[in-house]
């Protein structure tokens, strides 16, 4: 039975212990009868050990503490984490753009400026005018203290305005939430029980703008904005009436 | 995910080990490992169930070394090979071995690089030499080619830093 040609190839697996038994025989015979290539194989077999020897004990060193696997999925999990609540804060801020924005455009209230406070200014009429229990938090009697309250909340000196000569008692007033911070509410009424509310708080944007009028539904609103703090009148009446009031206010202010 | 780590976690000393005889840097290997292991364990679903899990992280710490290798001939801060040579060698059992091992991995550092990881896949890892051909994407015939001339190389150069310091016909280590 003749045997195939041994190859350089045959040597090195040879070395290596990668050859089937058959074949690892076949290259013993023929190195049995190659001295010279046997001398050849013995020193790439030299080589072999002493490279695994040399490197043995970087493997035998204990891994460090850097290279602990648990520590590393444990580290991943935390990026994720992190990643998973960022990548969703961004989701809700593009959603909450895009939503914000086809609802602006399209019959939502106005998010920004004098034009938010107006509308603010008119949701609270709607909540707290009805209530016939509790509409102020605070009395006319408690005046000081709802000022000195406001004024703390709002970082701002905050005085009430005096609607008496146009016929409205101030009837006390409260905190409420607004999406740009507290603001103060001020109720006044007449003596058929007409109400007007007036919201003030600080401005991010549009700190200084005259009065416009905001007319939402039949609510009357006058706003307007004066060093960064934010006014707006809002009540049943005509703006025919209703703006001579707001100018009062705007003069007793200033 | 404990699957995955009862794999992952046997080959870790091969990894080091092959990372230092490449890099010949302890610090820099280690950092090759564990951007290796990052890499192993976020991309633990693309791990092919046929393919040997040895193999495939081998092939990843292939990949970040010649990245790395081509950053640093960019900003050209090759290590010097003698202060490397100390970082690769670990705790030698006798004088004797200490300098045969300094002469082996000065000769070692003297390879191309890709005939040097042929050589140290197939003769340290003990990968097949279809894993090798996998790990480093060449054909089979060229692990053969090269792992020929690195141990041609690698023997001519100890001789010749041996003849330095050795008595001529010294053996490179008694044969049995």
């Amino acid at each position: 039975m003749s045997v195939p040609p041994i190859s350089e190839d045959d040597l090195h697996a040879y070395v290596d212990g990668a050859l089937e038994a058959r074949r690892q025989a076949d290259v013993e015979a023929y190195l049995d009868c190659h001295p010279e290539v046997a001398r050849r194989v013995a020193l790439y077999r030299a080589q072999r050990d002493d490279l695994r020897a040399m490197l043995a004990p970087v493997a035998e060193e204990p891994v460090p503490p850097e290279l602990n696997l648990a520590r590393l999925v444990d580290a991943r999990r935390a990026r994720l984490a992190w990643w998973r609540q960022a990548a969703a804060a961004v989701l809700l801020l593009v959603a909450g753009g895009i939503g914000g924005w086809s609802l602006n455009t399209a019959l939502g209230p106005p998010r920004e400026g004098i034009a938010a406070l107006a509308a603010e200014a008119a949701d609270s009429y709607r909540v707290y005018v009805p209530d016939r229990s509790r509409p102020v938090e605070l009395r006319d009697a408690e005046r000081a203290e709802l000022v000195a309250w406001a004024s703390h909340r709002l970082r701002r000196p905050v005085s009430v305005p005096d609607l008496s000569a146009a016929g409205y008692r101030f009837m006390g007033g409260r905190l409420v939430a607004t999406p740009h911070g507290p603001a103060v509410l001020f109720m006044y009424d007449d003596d058929r029980g007409t109400r007007l509310v007036m919201l003030v708080r600080p401005m991010a944007s549009d700190r200084d703008t005259p009065m416009a009028q905001h007319t939402r539904g039949s609510l009357t609103g006058f706003a307007w904005s004066a060093d960064g703090i934010g006014y707006s009148l809002v009540g049943p009446p005509a703006a025919a009436v209703l703006h001579p009031i707001a100018d009062t206010v705007r003069r007793q202010l200033g | 995910m404990s699957d995955m780590m009862r794999l992952i976690e046997p080959v870790i000393p091969a990894l080091r080990r092959y990372a230092r005889s490449l890099t010949r840097d302890r610090a820099a290997a280690d950092d090759l490992v564990q951007d290796c292991l990052e890499r192993v364990i976020s991309r633990w679903h693309q791990w092919r169930r046929d393919a040997s899990v040895r193999t495939w992280m081998f092939a990843i710490l292939h990949n970040l070394a010649a990245n790395r290798r081509r950053d640093i001939r960019r900003r050209r801060e090759e290590v010097a090979v003698d202060d490397a040579d100390e970082a690769l060698l670990g705790r030698p059992p006798t004088q004797e071995a200490a300098l045969r091992y300094r002469d082996l991995g000065r000769a070692l550092a003297t390879l191309p690089e890709e005939q040097r990881s042929v050589l140290l896949l197939v003769s340290v890892e003990d990968l097949s030499y279809a894993e090798v051909a996998t790990v480093l994407g060449i054909p089979i015939g060229t692990v053969m080619s090269r792992l020929a001339r690195a141990r041609e190389k690698l023997l001519r150069a100890v001789e010749d830093d041996g003849e330095t310091r050795v008595p001529k016909g010294a053996p490179l280590r008694s044969v049995k």
